[in-house]
């Protein structure tokens, strides 16, 4: 009974609270759509000039999305001047072939850098068996190609926004609940809560009970929106999206009422977002942890995100099931336990009882 | 022997609401109660009188049980604190108007009843009596936000007495109240003493509420330094008033401390 009044106390302020659930259910769709439409933007094709190109090689490029604009003399400053990507140059006497790139942007360059060295190639590789057709056979033709999780059609994207839904939940959960019990803690009505027969335990069930609702509602509808209106891949269940989230958003409000004791105020407490909450984003699967060293490696395994990435990308990327994800489910529980715990022996500080 | 000790402090218990026996107290190196023993009798209205950081708060909070004595006993209603049970029993009205301003005045009143394991009906009840009694049941259901100060301090009363304890412990409750309604609260307050035969604790630094109560204890530097009833207190030191006893006895703690 005390327990559901204080749970019914939470709900209240919250829903009388209109922008910090603005924040909760709105921000993530937001925040969801735009990165949704900065992945999924339409590449601008390169821009390559030439300078004493064979026509041959000038469609070839044309062929493999560049633009081509041939000049009769060129240089550095025509690259800049003319905002081109690249200028190739080829030396009327010897034939031989520069490339000045402008790599303004590193990851463009090297793109079409590649793409160049690629239609060179199959230049050279026709040119080839025109002289000799028996090699016809060894070229590479089509090949077909098969896909274990998603498709053609599956981006970048895809991959990142199980992450990024699951970040969400962590992200808001973990600074409404700790705020919220630090309001307590400030205004007194924490003591105030403590000079009455309830039991510390049954403070940290309300607060776990209470936003975590919240975060249910917040998982469902970010979850949803993702689905029908982003057209994300849904391969598994909607329900352990929900199941995995609901485990996260326990952990995020269990660190973030334990670290807002260690918190004097709110701007206190925003700046455990640095170090309790953006160091997850790197361990959550966005960049491969196989790359990293071995001491980041065993970093990754004290951040709950990287158990709630890894399952979140299993359901909703790769279909994986209940059996595959309990590894990750019970490392969240394992967090989830350990922060309850302590919370509840932080309370102390108010009442020894 | 040893069996009549023990008769003889059940003897002391029983008559009793509250007893501080030698508890002594330190936040880090600083000590902010220092070996105070005080007996509150049933339906005595007890004052602790004193400065800030006298260690008033701490002593109250202590017999609340929200805080630990580093040594000594309290017990209240026979039952050693901290102790769960005992909370029922025991209103508390904090120094700071700790209420959820986003709810209603109505709204807090009917959290804190939960709290106390109040039934329907008896919330119902006691949230129309505690309302009228701090004069507040017309704005039962505005939120808290938009209440003046007073309204806070007299919410936090009815919040107090909204479980009907049969001990009450006010800490500072008429601070930043108009000399109207801090009229009005202490009448209520002695009302309650003689009628329902409430044992009340008060916290204050001003004198002339210590007049009013039955018995006074002054508290400095974590030491009671005298007590007694207001007259007594007055006829042992000869002092005209309360203040010129408060200061009289500093100087003999001074006197004594020195001569230590």
């Amino acid at each position: 009974m005390r327990i559901s009044a204080l749970i019914k106390r939470i709900a209240r302020q919250l829903l009388r609270d209109k922008r910090t659930l603005g924040l909760m259910f709105v921000a993530p769709l937001l925040i969801l759509t735009l990165m949704y439409f900065l992945f999924n933007g339409n590449t601008v094709d390169s821009k390559l000039g030439v300078t004493g190109m064979d026509d041959s090689l000038v469609t070839g490029f044309e062929k493999a999305a560049i633009q081509v604009k041939e000049y009769d003399s060129a240089s550095k400053s025509t690259v800049v001047d003319d905002e081109l990507d690249g200028l190739l140059k080829k030396d009327a006497g010897s034939g031989k072939m520069t490339l000045i790139l402008r790599n303004d942007d590193p990851s463009r360059a090297k793109a079409l850098q590649m793409k160049i060295n690629q239609v060179i190639a199959a230049q050279a590789q026709a040119k080839l068996i025109q002289h000799r057709p028996e090699l016809a056979g060894m070229t590479t033709g089509a090949i077909d190609t098969n896909y274990v999780y998603g498709d053609k059609d599956t981006v970048f994207f895809d991959v990142l926004s199980p992450i990024l839904v699951g970040f969400f939940v962590f992200f808001f959960v973990f600074i409404i609940s700790g705020i919220g019990l630090l309001r307590e803690r400030t205004t007194g009505t924490l003591e105030r809560l403590m000079s009455t027969p309830i039991r510390r335990w049954e403070i940290v069930t309300a607060y776990l009970a209470g936003y975590g609702i919240f975060a249910v509602i917040q998982t469902i509808i970010v979850v949803v929106f993702a689905i029908t209106v982003l057209d994300i891949v849904m391969a598994g269940s909607i329900l352990h999206v929900i199941l995995i989230n609901l485990l996260l958003a326990l952990v995020a409000l269990s660190l973030g009422i334990l670290l807002s004791s260690f918190a004097a105020s709110e701007f206190q407490m925003m700046q455990f977002i640095p170090i309790a909450v953006v160091p997850q984003v790197f361990f959550a699967g966005i960049f491969p942890l196989e790359g990293m060293a071995g001491w980041l490696q065993a970093a990754a395994k004290i951040m709950p995100m990287y158990y709630a990435g890894d399952a979140l990308k299993g359901v909703m990327y790769q279909g994986a099931g209940l059996s595959e994800i309990s590894g990750d489910l019970i490392a969240l529980v394992i967090f989830a336990v350990i922060f309850i715990v302590l919370n509840i022996l932080a309370l102390k500080k108010y009442r020894t009882l | 022997m040893f069996i009549h000790l023990l008769a003889f402090e059940e003897g002391i218990h029983l008559n009793s609401t509250i007893t501080v026996e030698n508890v002594n107290k330190s936040f880090g190196k600083k000590a902010v109660l220092n070996d105070v023993s005080l007996t509150i009798e049933k339906g005595q209205l007890y004052g602790l009188i004193g400065p800030s950081g006298a260690g008033k708060t701490t002593l109250v909070k202590m017999i609340v049980g929200m805080e630990k004595a580093d040594s000594g006993l309290i017990h209240v209603l026979n039952e050693t604190m901290p102790n769960l049970d005992i909370l029922q029993e025991i209103g508390y009205m904090a120094q700071s108007d700790a209420l959820y301003v986003e709810l209603t005045g109505e709204e807090n009143l009917k959290f804190f009843a939960s709290l106390f394991r109040l039934n329907k009906e008896e919330q119902k009840r006691r949230i129309a009596y505690a309302s009228d009694l701090v004069n507040l049941r017309d704005d039962l259901k505005k939120r808290v936000s938009a209440y003046s100060g007073g309204m806070k301090r007299r919410l936090s009363l009815a919040i107090a007495l909204i479980q009907d304890p049969k001990l009450l412990i006010l800490d500072e409750p008429t601070v930043g109240i108009d000399p109207e309604l801090k009229l009005s609260i202490w009448g209520e307050l002695l009302r309650l003493k003689n009628e329902e035969g409430k044992t009340i604790i008060v916290t204050t630094h001003v004198m002339d509420e210590a007049e009013r109560c039955d018995v006074v204890a002054m508290v400095r530097d974590g030491r009671i330094l005298a007590s007694g009833t207001p007259s007594e207190l007055k006829d042992l030191y000869s002092a005209g008033s309360l203040d010129e006893v408060f200061l009289k006895a500093g100087v003999k703690q001074h006197e004594n401390l020195s001569l230590n």
